[in-house]
C-alpha cells in the first residue's frame, strides 16, 4: 500500500502526460509531480503537461490507488500576468490535488491566504539552500517541505534538518541542472525564452545541428554553437551549462560548467534516509512511460527494502544510468564545487 | 532618476578596491553605492578591513553607501555573514537571498537583484514586510518593468534597473573559476583575482559568450540602456544601475548622467559609451522582450 505524508522514504515520481501519471502510480509511486500546459511550471515543453480536465482524472486516478498528485506552480509570474497562476491554483484547490510546489512569494502567499487547507511545497526553483531561508517560507506561508537544491553534502542535509520545521525532499534520480535553480538566465540570453517567466531550458524550437565541413557536428542553442562533436563522436543535446566552450587557457575546449552527466544517488539512499531526507524525487517529466516504469519500479523496490531494514539490492538503480556518465554530484563530497 | 554603481561583483586586490572607490567617491556623478562581496564569501576577508574607510571615504564625496548582501547563502560562514550584515542600522542594506529576510524582519531594506522580485503580488508581500527599494531582475522585459515599476512606486519603494554592465546570468555552488583550473572552491587559490573583468568563454567556433566570475556566469557583452532610460522614468523607474567593470567606470557614469540630466542625446552618449568600452559589445535584447545578448536599434540611434 502507497504511503501517506507522515511517511518517509516516499518517492515522487515525474509525470509528463496523464498516462505516464498513471504508469507511475501503478509502478510504485507515493507521490507524483505535474503541472499544466503553460508556463506556471519549470517544464513547460510543447506536447507535455497537463489540461485541467486531465489533471482532475489523474487526481481521482491516483487517489483511487492511495497516491497523491502535487501540482509544479513552480515559476515566477511576471508584473501583469499573476492571474495565470491564481487560475492555476483555483483549479489545483478545486480538484483536490495534495499539495502546491511554489518558488515565488506573491504565489505563495496567494496560495496560503486563499485556500489554507492547501499544503504547499517549496520549489528547489525557489533556491532556499540554509536552514534561514528556508524558515522564512516555513514562517510567513506554512511550507511544509521544501525540495532542497542539489548543491548540499549529506552532512549539510543532516545539519539543515536539525534546524528547520518542515519535511525535506531530495532529488536522487535524473538530469542534474548546474546552476542555481530560479538564478538562471543563461537560456533568456541565448533564446529570448525565460527559464523563471516561460519555464523553459535550452528549448528544442532553438535548437540546431549543423555539420561542417570536416564532418563535425555542431549542437547549437539560438544560433550559438553549445558544443562541437567530431565525426564519428555521439552529439549531445545543447544544454548550455552541459557544453563545452573554450577559455584562453583551455583552448582545447572543456566542460566549463559540467558534464552531461546524470545524477543517480542509488547508493546514497540509506544515507540520505538516516540524514533525515523525508522524500526522493526522481526528475524526468519530460521522460517516456517506459522510462517512467523502470526508474519508479527499481526505487520502490530499494525503498521499500530500507523502509523494511533490510539492505537495498541496489544493483538495478546503478543499473539505470550503466553505459552513461553518472554522478553523486554534491551530495558525497564537497569537492564537486 | 538617480544612478546607482552596484556592488563589484568581481576579485580586485584590496588596493584596487581603495583606488576605485576613492576616484569614486571624488569624481563619478553617482548618488548612491553598493558595497559589500555578493558573490563569494571566501573573498570577503580581503577586503572587508577597509570598508570602514571606503564607506567614509565614499559618504565624504556625497554618496549615499549601502551594503549588499551575498547572492548564495549556505554555508556557515556564509549564513553568519549574512545575519552580522543584518543588524547593521547605520547604512541601508540590500538582501540578496532569502536568508537575509528573515534576520531583518520588519526592519527597512533593499531588495537586491538576486532576490527574485519579478511581479506586484511578490513586491506588494516584500513591501509589507520592510522593503523600500526593489531591485528588478535584470532579465525582465521593459513591458513587464512598466507594471512592476508601477505597482512598486505606488507603495512608495524606490524601483531599480540596470542599465550598464555584463548581464548576471548565473550562480551555481560551484566554482567555475576553479574547476577551469583543476582546482575545486576549497582550493581556488583565488585564481579569479587574475581576470578582473571576468574569464572569457568563447564557443569551440570561436564566439565569445559569455564571462566566469568565480561561482557566478555573466555575459560577454554589456547591457546598455541608454536610449530606455527616458521610457524607464515615464514608468516610475527611479534608479538606474551601473555595475563596475574593469573600465573607465567614472567616464561610464558620466556618460549616464549626462543622459539623465539631459545635456545629451542617447545616441551620441552611446557612441562616447563604446569609445570608453573598447571591443566590448553592447546587448538590450532582455529590455526589449528579445533575446538578452541581441542588440535592438532604436530610432535615436539613426539620430
Amino acid at each position: 500500500m502507497n504511503a501517506r505524508f507522515s511517511e518517509a522514504g516516499e518517492l515522487v515520481c515525474p509525470a509528463g502526460t496523464p498516462a505516464a501519471l498513471r504508469t507511475a502510480v501503478d509502478s510504485g509511486a507515493d507521490s507524483v509531480y505535474c503541472g499544466f500546459r503553460n508556463a506556471t511550471n519549470a517544464r513547460n515543453f510543447p506536447g507535455l503537461n497537463f489540461s485541467p480536465e486531465e489533471l482532475e482524472a489523474s487526481v481521482a486516478y491516483a487517489h483511487s490507488r492511495g497516491a497523491k498528485v502535487l501540482l509544479a506552480l513552480n515559476t515566477y509570474p511576471p508584473a501583469g500576468k499573476v492571474d495565470l497562476w491564481r487560475d492555476a491554483a483555483a483549479i489545483a484547490a478545486r480538484v483536490g490535488v495534495d499539495a502546491c510546489i511554489v518558488a515565488d512569494m506573491g504565489v505563495a502567499r496567494h496560495v496560503a491566504e486563499t485556500y489554507p487547507q492547501l499544503r504547499l511545497h517549496l520549489s528547489v526553483q525557489a533556491a532556499a539552500s540554509s536552514p534561514e531561508a528556508i524558515r522564512y517560507y516555513c514562517a510567513h506561508f506554512g511550507v511544509r517541505r521544501v525540495v532542497l537544491p542539489r548543491i548540499l553534502t549529506i552532512p549539510e542535509i543532516r545539519e539543515i534538518r536539525r534546524e528547520i520545521p518542515c519535511e525535506i525532499e531530495t532529488f536522487v534520480f535524473g538530469n542534474h541542472g548546474l546552476m542555481v535553480e530560479g538564478r538562471c538566465s543563461l537560456t533568456n540570453w541565448m533564446t529570448g525564452e525565460s527559464t523563471n517567466m516561460d519555464g523553459v531550458c535550452s528549448p528544442a524550437a532553438k535548437v540546431t545541428y549543423e555539420e561542417d565541413a570536416d564532418g563535425a557536428l555542431r549542437s547549437c542553442l539560438g544560433g550559438f554553437t553549445i558544443d562541437r562533436f567530431a565525426r564519428g563522436e555521439t552529439a549531445g543535446y545543447p544544454t548550455i551549462c552541459k557544453g563545452r566552450y573554450t577559455a584562453p587557457h583551455r583552448p582545447e575546449g572543456y566542460y566549463a560548467f559540467e558534464e552531461p552527466v546524470s545524477l543517480n544517488l542509488a547508493r546514497l539512499l540509506p544515507e540520505l534516509m538516516a540524514a533525515g531526507v523525508h522524500a526522493f524525487k526522481i526528475e524526468g517529466r519530460q521522460r517516456s512511460k517506459s522510462y517512467v516504469r523502470k526508474v519508479v519500479g527499481a526505487f520502490r523496490v530499494a525503498v521499500d527494502a530500507i523502509r523494511a531494514g533490510a539492505a537495498p539490492d541496489l544493483a538495478d538503480l546503478v543499473a539505470l544510468t550503466e553505459g552513461q556518465k553518472e554522478t553523486q554530484g554534491a551530495f558525497q563530497t564537497k569537492k564537486w564545487r | 532618476m538617480q544612478l546607482t554603481l552596484g556592488p563589484l561583483a568581481y576579485h580586485w586586490s584590496a588596493e584596487r578596491r581603495r583606488d576605485f572607490y576613492a576616484r569614486i567617491a571624488d569624481e563619478a556623478p553617482v548618488a548612491e553605492v553598493c558595497l559589500g562581496e555578493v558573490i563569494c564569501s571566501k573573498r570577503a576577508p580581503f577586503h572587508e578591513r577597509d570598508l570602514p574607510e571606503v564607506i567614509a571615504r565614499l559618504e565624504r564625496g556625497g554618496k549615499r553607501v549601502i551594503l549588499s548582501s551575498l547572492a548564495e547563502v549556505m554555508l556557515k560562514r556564509e549564513r553568519q555573514a549574512t545575519a552580522d550584515l543584518m543588524e547593521t542600522e547605520t547604512h541601508e542594506v540590500e538582501i540578496n537571498n532569502a536568508a537575509g529576510l528573515i534576520a531583518r524582519g520588519q526592519r527597512a531594506h533593499r531588495v537586491g537583484p538576486f532576490l527574485n522580485a519579478y511581479n506586484e503580488d511578490t513586491i506588494d508581500w516584500m513591501a509589507a514586510r520592510g522593503a523600500t527599494h526593489i531591485c528588478l531582475p535584470t532579465e525582465m522585459p521593459g513591458s513587464v518593468v512598466a507594471v512592476a515599476a508601477r505597482a512598486a512606486a505606488a507603495l512608495g519603494l524606490g524601483v531599480e534597473v540596470q542599465v550598464f554592465g555584463r548581464a548576471p546570468l548565473a550562480v551555481s555552488a560551484r566554482c567555475y573559476h576553479a574547476r577551469a583550473h583543476g582546482r575545486t572552491k576549497d582550493n581556488c587559490q583565488f585564481v579569479c583575482e587574475d581576470d578582473g573583468d571576468g574569464m572569457p568563454l568563447a564557443t569551440r567556433d570561436g564566439q565569445a559568450i559569455l564571462r566566469v566570475n568565480g561561482i557566478q556566469t555573466q555575459s560577454e557583452s554589456y547591457i546598455e540602456l541608454l536610449a530606455e532610460l527616458s521610457e524607464m522614468s515615464d514608468m516610475g523607474v527611479s534608479h538606474a544601475r551601473i555595475l563596475p567593470q574593469d573600465v573607465d567606470m567614472v567616464a561610464v557614469a558620466r556618460v549616464f548622467d549626462a543622459v539623465l540630466r539631459g545635456t545629451e542625446e542617447a545616441a551620441a552618449a552611446r557612441a562616447r559609451l563604446a569609445a570608453i568600452c573598447g571591443d566590448t559589445g553592447f546587448s538590450n535584447g532582455f529590455w526589449h522582450g528579445e533575446a538578452g545578448y541581441r542588440h535592438i536599434a532604436r530610432r535615436s540611434d539613426a539620430a
